[in-house]
């Protein structure tokens, strides 16, 4: 059962990379984005990487995992601002990266005093 | 020359970026998830940043790329710190295969 679930997931996982790998699709979310070649493959695989994160934040145990997935999300996040930046020329994305990490270290902080003081979830 | 090695350099971070984000879906526990997630999609974002200096040279982006792998190394392992501490301070329990635990036998010594 677990040897099929985990074959199962690794299948997916491959096929879904190698799809982005094979071809980019540029018209998913904005068409005007120019998505196609080296930075659309790379903005699709920090997209497959962000869905991740937030399938552990949905499916996470305890409440810290779901501390550790937002704060990886965050990160995630200022990676796919840094190859729009690339891709549009538009200098202000990684405006948006720079004030996602600064806010991104208080929450987390504040999350974590909060955990320590009362246990809920775990 | 400095576009391709920055491309390489983005390379890199994206590979890194996956293998963290598939180990915080594949470990069993939340220490072992933070040790192998944290460590991978820092490195993996500040190679993309730093990527995206080379390619873009000194300008406003790239100035702005450093000042965020600044920010990024000074406050992602500090966060990482914190997390792991209050969630042994909460009680959340390690993964049964767990060899040692250094943190309970300091505690454990201090009173």
């Amino acid at each position: 059962m677990k040897f099929w679930r985990w074959l199962i997931g690794a299948v997916i996982l491959i096929g879904i990379l190698a799809w982005i790998l094979w071809r980019p699709f540029p018209f998913l979310f904005y068409p005007k984005l120019p998505l196609v070649g080296f930075f659309g493959r790379a903005f699709y695989i920090l997209v497959l990487g962000s869905l991740l994160c937030l399938y552990r934040v949905a499916r996470g145990p305890t409440s810290a995992d779901r501390i550790v997935a937002v704060d990886l999300l965050g990160v995630m996040i200022i990676g796919i601002c840094s190859v729009l930046t690339i891709t549009t020329r538009r200098s202000w994305y990684l405006d948006i990266g720079l004030a996602w990490a600064l806010q991104s270290f208080i929450t987390i902080l504040a999350f974590c005093k909060f955990l320590e003081g009362k246990d809920f979830d775990a | 020359m400095l576009e391709a090695v920055g491309l390489g350099l983005i390379a890199l971070g994206l590979a890194f970026d996956l293998f963290g984000c598939i180990g915080l879906v594949r470990l069993p526990d939340v220490y072992l998830r933070l040790q192998a997630a944290t460590k991978c999609i820092t490195l993996g974002t500040c190679s993309i940043l730093f990527g995206t200096f080379l390619v873009m040279g000194i300008s406003a982006v790239g100035v702005k790329a450093l000042l965020c792998i600044f920010v990024i190394v000074l406050t992602n392992p500090v966060a990482a710190h914190a997390i792991a501490r209050s969630a042994h301070r909460a009680g959340i329990r390690l993964w049964p295969g767990t060899v040692v635990d250094q943190y309970a036998e300091d505690q454990r010594k201090k009173h």
